[in-house]
């Protein structure tokens, strides 16, 4: 679909926007370097300089504090410069179009826009209109994709489950309206892994989910964690009780809830994973968010890692090799 | 009107109404059209034009088509879209009342028609709107509309509060003898959907649009029309079990009939690729077996006439994340080609798809429009069916260029245009011009 948009004439990665089209060998590529990437982070002096003179701008419409903290540091620990504009309080809350806000801030000469909006699409129309010399990278666009948390949970899997190809792994929740279950589907399915199965009522399904998304339907918990290697839960908005998705959060949590006793039906081993912010007590039981199994405080620091790795690929692909550790 | 006496020869002349598909001369003189096949006694024509290799056929009937003015000149003006109805063919226009200020009065009504006179282009008509400010509660002036000429009331996109306004509009809308057009849309399943409610939506994240959207509303429709005995025209219909529900109601003997876009017979849900806003339309382009139910049911006559349903934009309007783009093609201008591309690819013959953009859309409203039969205003198409043009600047006579077709080949290109026996429109130095 936006392979097009995504490589350039010589088939090198220009834009990061959405899973979909990218080969199985550029995913791998891309945890490989954040495995270099990881291990910057461990050390006392934490930067490299290999976005040293480079300009990122975290352009994001649509507020969130702790995706846009991960980019800003990533982009630091590269020594990238970064701008963070929050669009939700400035330009087009003053009748500016997006194109307006897209060139001006392009006119400061900048490397790279980071791009969260609310709008499926919206980082691909940027990506569209940007310069050439610009490349986009999707933090998140409606309910659409945001494939660097996809890639920062496919990291957190390979780390702790190595090979994908014996992996069962159960999508919890609210799939309809979730970019990361989109980009977390399709990354699975490239990475070959066993089963990919979302576990939802149906009012949170998009249509045709098994077709259209490539997963296998439950509308039942025990059977959907049944033996599953990896679960993953979805965040639940409060808006859904009011849009008549739902009845209540009790008796989704009473369904849909993740319980230390739902948990045992899964594999003894099964590691639990959310994108975060939880809700504790909706989607999942504080028991099991800090447990043994959960490893969602590892998903928030292999995010940088990630995000390192996409960023650095996506401005240096041209250029051969990764220096990594080299200081 | 054109006093001039005009004979058009050695054209293959399609005439569906009649059934004509034959090499004849077609005779007009005073605007009007004085013989097809054999020359009326005395007739002694001022100009000749010779029509070798093309086909005559009568002046497209384009039942849904915008023209932006009043309100909206960022977008398109009455001479601008009248002149691109003349470039695609089209000599009567349909317009849906929803302008600023909205054609819920006789003034606004006879304003458009009095600037589209002037322009000269096209013929235009009005659609009044069924409720004042086409807010869906109170009726609008319907004798006041009637007698302004409007011959069909409707709400365009816009919801009613609830049945019982759509059923008193539907009774009051008959008691005037005018038609009620409804673009059958129920908000509550639309919801903020933007794109059809299937695979391409998901994959996307779109919010979709169920096919329900368009049933319940036709399926309330036809309730209200079995117990009133009002006739109702849809709109735009899209999708495969709204025009068997249309086709079923129609076996049972209820005054109801219907349209689509002609985008609609060519474009499924795969236009979206990667969120092309020249796909963003409303209703949605749906499935391919939707696409092909559409087409099965213009042949068969279920579907009784092909619209534009011509949209045009200013460029900015379709500048912006998907959801946020305006919906709508430019479409006059593709009209008859696209048409033409059904009866290529097989889906019905030329006589058939020509009824469909002429004498199908005038018998639904009673205009007296459509047909090259003596006495009735000369109003013709003469094209070359075999002529192809690339969609581009230059050729291209809307103010909107909001096509998907921007840049595609396209075959069937029409010749000439002629309201009242005027020629309105004349492509390149053709073998017409000479005349």
């Amino acid at each position: 679909m936006s392979d097009s948009l995504q490589f350039d004439r010589s088939g090198r990665l220009r834009h990061f926007l959405t899973l979909e089209g990218l080969p199985r060998d550029l995913l791998v590529r891309i945890m490989d370097t954040a495995e270099s990437f990881a291990s910057v982070t461990e050390q006392q002096v934490k930067k490299v300089p290999l976005l040293r003179g480079k300009t990122v701008v975290n352009l994001f419409f649509e507020n969130s504090t702790r995706t846009r903290t991960t980019f800003e540091l990533a982009a630091k620990r590269l020594s990238a410069d970064v701008l963070n504009v929050n669009i939700a309080t400035s330009a087009t809350s003053k009748g500016e179009s997006l194109l307006d806000t897209i060139r001006n801030i392009e006119a400061m000469r900048v490397d790279m826009f980071v791009v969260r909006h609310a709008e499926s699409g919206a980082a691909h129309f940027i990506a569209g209109h940007v310069q050439p010399h610009i490349s986009v990278l999707n933090a998140g666009d409606g309910r659409h994709s945001h494939p660097t948390q996809a890639m920062l949970d496919m990291f957190t899997i390979r780390r702790h489950k190595g090979d994908f190809s014996r992996l069962k792994v159960a999508i919890v929740g609210d799939v309809l309206h979730s970019r990361v279950a989109r980009s977390e589907i399709l990354a699975l399915n490239t990475l070959g892994a066993r089963e990919v199965r979302v576990v939802a009522p149906r009012t949170l399904l998009p249509a045709a989910a098994t077709e259209s998304l490539g997963v296998r339907v439950y509308h039942d918990l025990d059977q959907g964690l049944a033996g599953v290697d990896v679960i993953i839960m979805l965040r639940l908005q409060r808006e859904r009780m009011t849009g008549a998705f739902l009845p209540s959060e009790h008796e989704y949590f009473e369904r849909f809830g993740l319980t230390e006793a739902r948990l045992a039906k899964a594999a003894p081993d099964v590691i639990v994973m959310h994108p975060g912010p939880i809700n504790r007590g909706v989607e999942i039981d504080s028991r099991v968010a800090d447990g043994p199994h959960s490893v969602i405080l590892q998903q928030v620091s292999n995010g940088i890692a990630v995000r390192m790795a996409i960023m650095s690929l996506v401005l240096r692909g041209s250029e051969e090799g990764y220096p990594g550790v080299a200081i | 009107m054109s006093a001039e006496r005009i004979a058009i020869l050695n054209g293959r002349v399609v005439d569906p109404a009649s059934g004509t598909d034959a090499v004849v001369p077609v005779y007009l003189a005073d605007g009007a059209v004085a013989a097809v096949g054999s020359r009326p006694d005395g007739f002694a024509a001022d100009r000749e034009l010779d029509a070798a290799g093309l086909v005559v056929c009568p002046g497209l009937v384009d039942i849904c088509a915008r023209l932006r003015e009043p309100g909206q000149e960022h977008k398109g003006t009455i001479l601008s879209e009248t002149r691109a109805a003349a470039a695609g063919g089209i000599t009567t226009l349909l317009c849906p009342p929803d302008t600023d200020p909205i054609a819920d009065t006789p003034a606004v009504a006879r304003l458009i028609r009095s600037r589209a006179q002037r322009a000269g282009f096209a013929k235009v008509e009005i659609m009044g709107a069924m409720t004042r400010d086409l807010a869906g509660k109170e009726l609008s002036q319907m004798y006041a509309l009637r007698d302004a000429g409007c011959r069909a009331v409707t709400n365009a996109q816009f919801p009613l509060a609830n049945a019982l306004v759509l059923r008193r509009a539907m009774e009051y809308a008959a008691t005037c003898g005018l038609v009620v057009v409804v673009r059958p849309d129920e908000p509550s399943l639309r919801g903020t959907g933007c794109v059809h409610e299937g695979a391409v939506g998901a994959r996307l994240g779109l919010p979709g649009i169920p096919v329900t959207a368009e049933t319940v509303a036709v399926a309330q429709v036809l309730a209200l029309v079995e117990e009133t005995g009002v006739q109702v025209h849809f709109g735009q219909l899209s999708s495969a079990r709204a025009v068997e529900m249309v086709a079923q109601a129609r076996v049972r003997g209820h005054p109801v009939s219907a349209d689509v876009a002609i985008h609609h017979l060519h474009l499924t849900e795969d236009a979206l690729g990667g969120f092309d806003a020249h796909a963003h339309v409303q209703p949605p382009f749906r499935a391919g077996g939707d696409r092909l139910a559409l087409r099965r049911a213009l042949a068969a006559g279920v579907v009784g006439a092909v619209c534009s349903d011509h949209q045009p934009h200013e460029l900015d309007a379709k500048l912006d994340a998907f959801p946020s783009t305006e919906s709508g093609v430019a479409a006059m201008e593709l009209l008859l080609p696209l048409t033409l591309k059904l009866a290529e690819e097989g889906e019905l013959d030329l006589a058939t798809a020509l009824a469909r953009l002429s004498c199908g859309p005038a018998d639904i409203f009673g205009m007296p429009v459509g047909r090259l039969a003596a006495g009735r205003s000369a109003d013709l198409c003469i094209f070359d069916p075999a002529a192809v043009w690339k969609v581009e600047q230059g050729q291209w006579q809307s103010n909107g260029r909001n096509t998907p077709y921007w840049g595609q080949s396209l075959k069937g290109r029409v010749v000439a245009t002629l309201v009242a026996g005027e020629v309105v429109y004349r492509s390149g130095p053709s073998v017409i011009g000479a005349g």
